[in-house]
């Protein structure tokens, strides 16, 4: 193993929190930043070429490359884990932007009780109500202290959508249940497709309160605080999976390499695969002092550092700190130990799919052009009768059909699945139907969590992470519930028929989700039942920072990234205020 | 190394304009014409694609509600599909322990590869091609539940939606079928008009649209 000169930072991962903080170390400060990516170097210019469902949609060229590095899963803990041979329910990017390239775009802030929800939980409904194996954590940080954070994150990526509680004001026509925010969105509103809109008009009518989704596709073109200049969406429909041609969609990429690109004091070094994070011994007084990467031809180098952080893809932070040894692995049984708790994915499905006579044009839209009603989620409406605790998001996307992943979808009366009849009911459906998601929370259990696996190994020969785990009733009876608004928020659509979805059974890993996948790593108040602080750091290796929803101690509703962002961008001040004057404990 | 295979259609019958070759040289070609065109195989002996052509167009027929596999030319998709990295399970997880018995939400948890599967698959239908149409339905019907359909059935509709660069989607027959106009640069202008209309702008393959010369998946090995 080769010694490379050493570092002021390194940061493992490239996607949104990595780059973000490589962004602001390196831009305010004279730091060395080294950034090791495993995957290859990415910019806007690719993106037009690869407008091509195969080979991006279907082959995943994005993504992690499951051959060389997967994950094993299983229900419960006695059950023998068997390996994602293909990546289905989640898809873990790869290459500079990471995930962050691939999106949709969709930004919706966390509900304010989500950071306190053990406590806001007992103090509402009582212990009791609690599911019996729940590992529910409070964040260690409130959403008051977040929200200067978020509304950076706003205008970093020029989040276009309409405010519906600006300092505790009310706003009809936004989100009325969000929590507050400091300022409008900094552009407005994407346009709204006609599905879409449809839904809009029927919630309204069924006494909801319709939003426009907050989107990271600009609505109209937008120069940020950085002077970084971007465009406007053209709806041409290929977001998820794909990189956005003209730099619309915010992305790793268009938003934050412009400016690292000018500095000569950050460096991106691709096809780094991070093994170990190198570190002296651990308790008071321990440190990180480096990590250790193979290059694409094998050769291993160690990069000593002064700082570390670790921001790879979710999963991969509790990966990387299990192979080091660095913390106490946790124990389901014992409940001790901390590092691989409280693995959580957001519930997440079609919930109902609407059948109509004319229409859609669905072909154009983009990842986040669609409309939201948060009427049931979190603990917006009332669960005292509700055999569950907290909700979701119902929304009405109008991604841009691609016509692949969306033909042979067809009404419930329709029982072939091949042949003419299937075929003429297929094509009659094609652009006659639209699906309305249900995007939801998932509690954190003591029995789902993550290890080592003792069978399955990578491509460089270490163990592959295991992932345990499964549904609870809490998650079934809450897509039940959504199931049915669905449904009826489908028909005063004007649909001719209605599919539901068929409910929650046990985790399948072949029906995608969403990539947000949560947990491992999670911050709190107390060493004993956290891995991280609330900024991230170690709380036994204070040199050492973990970034990313690997930190969250349960799965909100809201897609992830605004969160990401913001609690990075909090802990990049942090950092840049309080620990390089003074390198220690920031709590 | 094996003597290369060729598959050999009237021009009428795929797609009827556009047809890209092996080189992606696109061939134009008029429907009314007799000719014959001689697609080189890259995978399937000659016998095979025309098993695999005429079970996808069991499962997507051409009828009186349009064009089918066939015309699609599905098989050529297909056969390029399992010449490259896919057909190899060039980035699947292939370690073993396997356990082909695994539960569905586990995902396809065997050994073989799609070039097997298909290879088995197909030794069972040895002279599909030369049956009736009723016929053929009811030897579909039997394997219906095997990998091997499955996969058949997933590969027919790629072959019939993919952009043409891939060799399936002739002349764009599967996106005119459904009213998609491919991977369209804008709608700025458009998508949040034409309410409850039909808005069907012509078709455009990628390399039409940005002038592509990106390599693909299937030709990376």
């Amino acid at each position: 193993m080769k010694t490379l000169p050493h570092v002021d930072v390194v940061i493992v991962g490239g996607g949104w929190s990595g780059l973000l903080m490589a962004k602001e170390l390196g831009s305010r400060t004279p730091l060395s930043v080294v950034v090791l990516e495993r995957g290859p170097h990415r910019q806007t210019s690719d993106y037009a070429d690869q407008m091509d469902e195969v080979d991006f949609s279907l082959r995943l060229h994005m993504m992690q490359d499951a051959s060389r590095e997967t994950f094993t899963l299983r229900h419960k803990a006695d059950q023998r884990a068997l390996p994602v041979r293909q990546f289905g329910s989640f898809l873990p990017g790869s290459g500079v932007g990471g995930a962050g390239e691939h999106w949709n775009g969709v930004f919706p802030r966390y509900q304010p009780d989500i950071f306190q929800l053990r406590a806001r939980t007992v103090e509402k409904y009582g212990a009791g109500r609690l599911p019996e194996d729940h590992a529910i954590e409070d964040w260690g940080l409130t959403y008051d202290e977040l929200e200067p954070f978020y509304g950076r994150g706003d205008l970093l990526l020029g989040i276009s959508g309409k405010a519906g509680n600006i300092r505790g004001q009310k706003i009809e026509g936004g989100n009325i249940f969000e929590g507050w925010r400091s300022a409008e969105y900094p552009t407005p509103p994407t346009k709204i497709p006609y599905f879409s809109s449809l839904f809009a008009e029927a919630a309204k009518k069924l006494g909801y309160h319709p939003y426009p989704t907050p989107a990271a596709n600009l609505s109209q073109p937008y120069t940020n605080p950085d002077r970084v200049t971007r465009s406007a969406c053209f709806y041409c429909g290929f977001c998820e999976r794909f990189g956005c041609m003209v730099g619309a969609k915010a992305q790793p990429t268009n938003v934050l390499l412009p400016v690292i690109e000018k500095r000569k004091s950050i460096a991106i070094r691709t096809g780094a695969q991070v093994r170990r994070i190198v570190h002296d011994k651990q308790g008071n007084g321990g440190r990180a002092r480096g990590v250790s990467y193979f290059d694409e031809r094998g050769n291993e180098f160690f990069q000593p550092a002064d700082l570390v952080f670790l921001a790879s893809w979710t999963l991969n932070n509790t990966r990387l700190l299990l192979l080091s040894g660095v913390g106490e692995p946790y124990d389901p049984q014992t409940r001790k130990g901390t590092v691989g708790r409280n693995l959580t994915h957001q519930v997440h499905f079609g919930a109902a799919t609407a059948f109509f006579e004319k229409p859609l044009n669905r072909f154009m839209g983009s990842g986040a052009s669609g409309i939201h009603i948060s009427d049931f989620d979190g603990d917006v409406f009332d669960h005292s009768a509700l055999p569950f605790l907290r909700g979701g998001n119902l929304y009405a996307p109008s991604y841009g059909a691609r016509p692949i992943a969306n033909f042979g979808v067809v009404p419930p009366s329709v029982k072939s699945r091949w042949g003419s009849a299937w075929k003429k009911a297929a094509v009659e459906c094609y652009d006659r139907n639209g699906t309305i998601i249900f995007s939801a929370e998932h509690l954190a259990y003591r029995g789902n969590y993550m290890d080592l696996d003792p069978t399955y190994k990578d491509h460089w020969g270490d163990p592959l992470l295991r992932l345990t785990l499964d549904w609870r009733d809490n998650e079934r009876k809450m897509a039940e519930f959504a199931t049915a608004k669905a449904a009826e928020l489908a028909r005063a659509m004007g649909a001719t028929e209605v599919s539901t979805f068929s409910g929650l059974h046990s985790y399948d890993a072949t029906r995608y989700q969403s990539t947000h996948v949560q947990g491992g790593t999670i911050m709190g108040a107390s060493p004993e039942r956290s891995v991280v602080n609330s900024y991230g750091q170690h709380w036994q290796m204070p040199n050492l920072f973990v970034l990313g929803a690997s930190c969250f101690p349960q799965n909100a509703s809201a897609n992830p990234t605004p969160t990401v962002l913001a609690i990075t961008s909090r802990t990049a001040e942090a950092v840049l205020e309080r620990y390089l004057k003074k390198p220690g404990t920031l709590v | 190394m094996r003597r290369r295979a060729f598959l050999t259609l009237s021009a009428a019958s795929i797609g009827g304009a556009l047809v890209y070759s092996l080189d992606r040289k696109a061939q134009l070609l008029s429907a009314k014409t007799t000719q014959k065109i001689r697609i080189p195989l890259r995978f399937f002996s000659e016998a095979e694609a025309l098993i695999v052509a005429a079970a996808a167009a069991r499962i997507f027929p051409s009828d009186e509600n349009g064009p089918g596999a066939k015309e699609a030319a599905v098989v050529v998709y297909i056969d390029r599909q399992l010449a490259g990295p896919w057909g190899i399970d060039k980035h699947r997880y292939t370690q073993a322990p396997f356990d082909a018995d695994a539960p569905a939400e586990f995902g396809y948890q065997g050994q073989a590869t799609p070039r097997q599967i298909y290879r088995n698959g197909l030794k069972d239908l040895g002279g599909f091609d030369r049956l009736g149409p009723s016929v053929q339905d009811e030897r579909l019907k039997q394997i219906e539940k095997t990998r091997f359909f499955m996969l058949l059935h997933e590969n027919t509709i790629e072959g019939m939606f993919c952009d043409p660069v891939h060799g399936g989607n002739a002349d764009m027959v599967g996106w005119q079928l459904i009213g998609f106009p491919g991977p369209r640069m804008s709608n700025f202008e458009d998508v949040d008009k034409h309410f409850g209309e039909i808005f069907r702008p012509k078709p455009i393959t990628l390399a039409q649209a940005t002038g592509s010369k990106r390599r693909l998946s299937e030709d990376t090995e």
